[in-house]
């Protein structure tokens, strides 16, 4: 905003807009560098206590848990004939979906050119990384031999064996090395400038860190050019990538002849379902970074609660659409057992579970996000984010172990209870998320300065008659 | 290269008659003996972790004091088109060239289990842990077959090593392989007979006269699952 000349009257609505908007309340560059690194140096007790107890849950309750999985048998699951498989893979699912968190925010809000994502592009991104890494998790505890996991690679090998690359397993294998590659690429360019910044701000070990992580950056005219053309080409590849992890992930059901695994809509309805769970998460993260870190009530606002929220609302209604269709045409399709499967979830023993799903991914958002002044609070968007997740990781449960318990056979049907190292592997995979997600804030500046100065220089106020409106710059 | 009997192909079937099952389990625990069934104990088989490969699912039919009850020996269906097949990513699960039966490699099998949910016949098995058998159990090990360690699948196999042992002998005695001579150890053990086995290709043998009843049908063949073994339908239920 350069107009400074402007008359007193108008002066107010500048002051509204730019209390509202980041990026029509342009701060020199020199100010916002020390904000960010400011926010990522502050290693305070508080940080340090939370980070060892964090730790240590991740080291007992993930990695102790699952080494006496290994060590016992998988026995020690509560998973029993006919349901093979159980908190392992809905965890799995679950992950997958917070995973789709950033590569959305990140590549599809940037190629629509949706200004709001950019404090938040980096925050949302590190969700992918970390979200996979629980994710990626998940297939190797499952396994009866984990210690055998690389079986699935395809490489020559001395067994003469290729994997079988009709198993969807192996779609999922390839699919999820690829995104996490590609989403890890994806994260690292537009970090490079801001490494070269924190490099060039910092000294002792974090400035041999940066120095190495930087890549020699200089910014010069070229050096952006190129950066801004592989950013660009990696936002537009990653998309398809990332529609086609969920969809995959959805096919290891819906290939399957398991009735109630066995429905075509499962592609869209997951990859719907997984933007659902990784939205919400987004909303989440930003409310926890902008309540722990310093200097972040600057960099996200309540405006972008508020994009959230509307995001969110879209994408919760058309998760209701596919979640309706899958629903009604199982029961049109009139097989008895599928009719004793939605039975059982909707009025059976999986029933509270159906129930939470159904109320926390449609009732609730519903309710809450046509409200503008609900969206625009933190903490009602974190709350959200929370429910959100809870229940969808209620219709990843409901798939895969409600599904299981029903089958053709009446005399083998079956329940599934967790056991007590099953929770306690997954809450551990909810630690180890946010141990590194803890770890990379003060790591890594966790807002994008450079993209945001972007942005401080494509708006612009100008005046039109009595008022002044925005005006956008094309930079990119 | 079906050892050396002659046939082309070998088709190796089993008849089931559930008019003449009685419910005995005798079945179940030849196969248990023959395979070496891992004894899973009381409580974890009271807990659906029991090993058999072979189980007699029965079904009460009626009110008291007037309930029927009806028996089904469930196995692995050995179908020509198996759905456990395809979706495991390392071939521990596919078909044999020789016998054509769908076989579990067990040195290959890393236990995704994705198999055991794919089966509409739910008849596969896991390893949960590693099982001891409590004495004197341990003395019947039978030698032919492998013992499963914790963490792989395992299922009904026609007891392959007595197809193979019948094929071997009759090959080095230069004949064909005679009707009714190999057995797996459920239908020798059946004291009705309602269990045959045979060579569906050899036009006399037993099961290829039983499987042209009327009563003949093959489980869940809607699936398209082609399986391998032929239930004769109990005269008084359909299924």
């Amino acid at each position: 905003m350069h107009a400074t000349n402007l008359p007193a009257e108008l002066h107010e609505q500048v002051e509204k807009l730019r209390k509202e908007h980041l990026l029509l309340d342009p701060r020199p560059r020199e100010e916002m560098n020390r904000m960010v690194l400011e926010a990522m140096e502050d290693v305070n007790r508080e940080y340090f206590i939370v980070m060892v107890l964090l730790g240590l849950v991740t080291l007992v309750a993930l990695f102790g848990a699952w080494g006496y999985a290994m060590y016992k048998g998988l026995g020690v699951a509560g998973i029993r004939r006919p349901i093979y498989w159980g908190l392992f893979i809905v965890s799995f699912v679950f992950w997958i979906g917070i995973s789709h968190a950033g590569t959305f925010v990140s590549a599809i809000l940037r190629v629509f050119k949706a200004e709001f994502r950019r404090p938040f592009t980096r925050a949302a991104e590190l969700m992918t990384t970390f979200g996979l890494a629980g994710a990626g998790l998940f297939p190797l505890i499952h396994l009866g031999r984990t210690w055998r996991f690389y079986w699935m690679v395809p490489y020559p090998n001395q067994r003469w064996l290729w994997p079988n690359f009709h198993s969807p397993l192996v779609w999922d294998f390839l699919a999820i090395n690829t995104y996490l590659l590609g989403s890890t690429m994806y994260l690292f360019l537009p970090l490079i400038p801001d490494l070269a910044m924190a490099r060039d701000k910092s000294t002792g070990w974090r400035k041999i860190l940066y120095t190495i992580l930087s890549l020699g950056w200089r910014g010069t005219e070229e050096e952006w050019r190129h950066l801004q053309k592989a950013i660009q080409i990696f936002a537009w590849a990653i998309i398809p990538v990332m529609f086609s992890v969920h969809t995959i992930v959805s096919w290891d059901f819906a290939v399957a002849m398991k009735l109630g695994w066995h429905s075509t809509i499962f592609g869209p309805y997951f990859v719907i379902g997984a933007l659902l769970s990784g939205i919400s998460a987004v909303g989440f993260i930003l409310y926890m970074i902008r309540v722990s870190m310093k200097n972040m009530r600057y960099f996200i606002r309540a405006e972008h609660f508020d994009a959230l929220g509307k995001l969110l609302l879209i994408i919760s209604m058309s998760w209701a659409y596919f979640f309706f269709n899958e629903f009604i045409l199982e029961w049109y399709g009139g097989e008895h057992t599928v009719k004793e499967i939605l039975r059982l979830y909707t009025q059976g023993a999986v029933a509270p579970v159906w129930w939470t799903m159904v109320v926390c991914n449609i009732v609730v958002p519903w309710a809450v996000l046509w409200n503008k002044n609900w969206r625009r609070k933190p903490w009602v968007m974190a709350l959200m984010g929370v429910i959100v997740n809870i229940g969808m990781f209620a219709e990843r449960y409901v798939i895969v172990t409600g599904a299981l318990s029903r089958n053709r056979i009446p005399f083998d049907w079956g329940w599934y209870e967790p056991s007590l190292v099953e929770i306690s592997i997954a809450v551990g995979t909810f630690a180890l998320f946010f141990f590194l997600y803890g770890l990379a804030s003060r790591l890594i500046p966790l807002i994008p300065v450079w993209e945001v100065e972007e942005g401080h220089h494509a708006h612009e106020l100008k005046r039109m008659g009595k008022g002044v409106v925005v005006s956008v710059a094309e930079l990119e | 290269m079906a050892g050396g009997n002659g046939h082309e192909h070998t088709k190796w079937v089993m008849v089931i008659d559930l008019d003449k099952c009685n419910g005995c389990n005798a079945c179940v625990t030849a196969c248990a003996m023959e395979n070496n069934v891992a004894f899973t104990g009381e409580e974890e088989n009271a807990y659906g972790r029991g090993m058999h490969w072979l189980r007699v699912i029965r079904y009460w039919e009626g009110e008291w004091p007037n309930v029927r009850v009806r028996y089904m020996p469930m196995m692995c269906q050995q179908c020509s088109n198996a759905p456990c097949e395809p979706v495991c990513p390392v071939f521990a699960t596919l078909h044999s060239e020789a016998e054509e039966l769908n076989i579990q490699v067990y040195n290959r099998c890393i236990g995704t289990r994705y198999c055991a949910n794919n089966c509409p016949y739910i008849a596969r098995t896991f390893n949960w842990f590693d099982y001891e058998w409590p004495e004197p159990l341990n003395f019947h090990l039978n030698p032919d077959v492998t013992v499963r360690r914790r963490g792989i699948m395992e299922k009904c196999t026609f007891c392959i090593q007595r197809i193979n042992q019948g094929e071997e002998q009759a090959a080095a005695e230069g004949r064909e392989v005679r009707d009714g001579e190999i057995q797996p150890a459920c239908a020798q053990a059946c004291p009705t007979e309602a269990i045959v086995f045979g060579n569906w290709q050899d036009p006399n043998s037993k099961v290829r006269q039983l499987a042209q009843s009327q009563r003949g049908f093959k489980y869940l063949h809607e699936l398209g699952t082609e399986p391998k073994v032929i239930y004769l339908a109990s005269e008084k239920h359909d299924f």
